[in-house]
């Protein structure tokens, strides 16, 4: 794959869209501060300089009117890739996503196509509180149309942000923001990873992990510590929600007999209750014991770094719920 | 002054519009056509004035009294019957129903269920077209009633901004489902206390203009003047077009809100007539011409409700399509 190097998250959403832009005109950035900014959190740097205003378009903070723009452009022929600066801030533009981009292909009878990114940002941990701290990639999840994608390392956010905006439909793609910083081996070479195939991120025998995003390296701190008591999990990154890679995390239960998901979403219908019912569903005599869930209770993001430290999952509560299911069996 | 055939041509399309909705209208209140349907009768001048103006390439967005829309921009009558009908010969292969029908060979962006929806997507249509460098435009149509949604508030502002090929045409057919719209003269204003849409376009530096919309051909000079504009790539204009529906907000409404006097005081300034009148006093066409025309219109809508009642419905199968490009998930 020719050159690799260990580059940040950010670094590696940036080159995705860089080369992406390159191969294709068509492709356009829009979103509040994206051009002279460079993004909030640096992800559109230095496109204005190389592309120009034309193609790097600095919003109005107006998500509704340019997220929707986004999408009546990719009706017209464009591939923008658009950003929502925090996803908290779908409230505002909702309809344009999940009423207008998700469904015109649909209810147009398949005529067309909507080849729209949209780029938000996801996750607590920062003490941003209620309003700048959640995922909710269930909720995108839940509605018809939309691919979900839920990067977690910086080789994965590169792949599939290209595959993102060479997809022909409406996509959200969700970066955690304590994942900007994170370093990892990337390819210099555009690439792509398929939609819909999960990465087993570690393999083991006693208990299966999902996990997704931030929430894949909490999973990976709990795995090693686990390893060290002797119990072997196997962690897997299903990397997108939509689609969703099912035949791994199933084969995966089948060999282990076990299921803890992890999510950082709120508990209540979300992710990690959709995975544990398809499994319930579909090996249930597998089973060696109660599915576990470890999510963020329903209620919403605290400020205090003590109040938000105790809703979150992280490494210790994936612990305690493996445990739990082991000694189940 | 327009050649003959064209000014004919657009007789023609409102005559079509006007046997369209009668008979829809019809086979409602036989429990032939299901699901909520929004008739145009009475705006006619409107859709037919401005598309007229419109060449290939050139898109609209539309709303959920979309049929005369469709018709002025060329969908065929057949395909659009089926679907109203459900059947698999539908515009949209039975899948949108009255609310969606879309048809992006001919430059409709589809109607849409939403109040207020089109204007972002009419936005980035526009973007793309600037983009790509062609003189092509784009009409929003929306309601008075859509004129408070923030959507088209944020796309006036967008529009302005970005100097985009937009023309917004408002339909102020008096009512937002019952409430009396903007500038109800001798009335307390209920929806907004701007004295017009045309005024407020102004404080978004839209150039705008009120028009007689039950004169075609008022409608058309006003909008060829905005389309050229457009064209020259002068940005977006708004025609605030005052008109009247003939039938309830939804076929079903009880229309407490207004009185059968009202209605039959508009039918005197009733948008065929006036241009029946003026065709016949400028020695356009004969009496007999013109009525030539409407039975063959009325013909035509015959032929369509035969055509969608003879059609197939769609397998069950077919729910599970056009989600995605790819395959179901």
């Amino acid at each position: 794959m020719g050159e690799v190097r260990e580059i940040t998250f950010v670094e590696a959403l940036n080159e995705a869209l860089m080369q992406e832009m390159e191969r294709d005109p068509n492709v356009i950035v829009m979103g509040e501060d994206v051009g002279v900014y460079g993004g909030i959190f640096g992800v559109t740097k230095g496109l204005l300089q190389k592309f120009g205003p034309d193609r790097v378009i600095d919003t109005p903070i107006s998500e509704a009117g340019f997220i929707g723009a986004a999408v009546g452009a990719a009706a017209a022929g464009l591939r923008p890739v658009v950003e929502l600066m925090f996803v908290d801030f779908f409230g505002v533009c909702m309809d344009q996503i999940y009423n207008q981009a998700a469904k015109m292909r649909y209810m147009f009878g398949g005529k067309i196509k909507i080849p729209v990114t949209i780029r938000t940002t996801i996750g607590g941990g920062l003490s941003a509180a209620a309003q700048h701290s959640q995922v909710l990639y269930s909720i995108f999840a839940h509605v018809p149309g939309l691919k979900v994608v839920v990067p977690s390392t910086p080789y994965d956010a590169k792949g599939l942000l290209i595959t993102a905006i060479r997809d022909d439909n409406p996509k959200i793609f969700f970066e955690h923001k304590l994942l900007y910083g994170v370093r990892g081996p990337v390819p210099k070479e555009p690439y792509t990873i398929p939609f819909g195939v999960a990465d087993v991120k570690m393999e083991g025998s006693d208990v299966t992990v999902v996990a997704v995003a931030y929430m894949v390296h909490e999973a990976l701190k709990a795995a090693n510590e686990l390893k060290k008591e002797g119990i072997s999990v196997e962690v897997i990154d299903p990397r997108t929600l939509v689609p969703f890679d099912k035949e791994a995390v199933i084969k995966s239960v089948k060999k282990t007999g076990r299921l803890v998901v992890v999510d950082e979403d709120y508990d209540r219908c979300g992710f990690a209750s959709w995975v544990a019912a398809i499994v319930a569903d579909e090996c249930f005599g597998y089973l060696d014991a109660p599915i576990k869930r470890v999510t963020t209770p329903t209620v919403p993001i605290p400020f205090s770094p003590v109040l938000e430290k105790e809703i979150l999952p992280n490494a210790e509560k994936i612990i305690k719920a493996v445990k739990e299911v082991v000694r189940k069996a | 002054m327009l050649p003959p055939e064209k000014l004919l041509d657009m007789y023609y399309k409102m005559v079509l519009i006007r046997a369209f909705e009668d008979k829809v209208h019809e086979l409602f209140a036989q429990g032939k056509i299901p699901g909520f349907v929004h008739l145009y009768a009475g705006e006619e001048a409107v859709a037919v004035g401005v598309i007229s103006n419109l060449k290939k390439g050139d898109y609209i967005t539309s709303t959920h009294r979309g049929h005369g829309h469709c018709i002025a921009m060329g969908v065929d009558i057949k395909g659009m019957m089926a679907e109203l009908f459900g059947r698999k010969t539908g515009t949209c292969k039975g899948k949108g129903g009255s609310m969606h029908i879309a048809d992006f060979e001919v430059g409709m962006l589809g109607a849409n269920g939403i109040v207020g929806a089109g204007g972002p997507l009419a936005v980035g249509a526009a973007l793309a077209l600037k983009y790509k460098g062609t003189d092509n435009v784009v009409v929003c149509f929306a309601g008075d009633g859509a004129q408070n949604q923030g959507a088209i508030l944020e796309s006036l502002n967008l529009a302005a901004i970005w100097k985009l090929p937009v023309i917004f045409v408002v339909e102020d057919n008096q009512y937002a489902i019952s409430l009396r719209s903007l500038t109800p003269s001798k009335l307390q204003p209920r929806t907004s206390t701007a004295r017009s849409v045309a005024e407020r376009a102004v404080g978004f530096g839209i150039p705008s203009v009120t028009v007689d919309g039950q004169d075609v051909l008022a409608v058309y000079e006003a909008a060829k003047a905005a389309v050229e504009r457009a064209r020259r790539g002068e940005g977006p204009s708004l025609l605030d077009c005052k008109t009247y529906r003939y039938y309830g907000h939804f076929e079903g409404d009880p229309m407490v809100y207004r009185s059968v006097e009202e209605i039959e005081e508009w039918r005197k300034r009733d948008p065929i007539l006036l241009f029946k009148q003026r065709l016949i006093r400028d020695g356009i066409a004969t009496e007999e011409l013109l009525e030539d025309i409407r039975r063959r219109a009325v013909k035509e809508v015959e032929d369509a409700v035969e055509f969608a009642e003879r059609s197939p419905y769609p397998e069950p199968s077919e729910a599970y399509t056009d989600v995605f490009t790819d395959p179901y998930y």
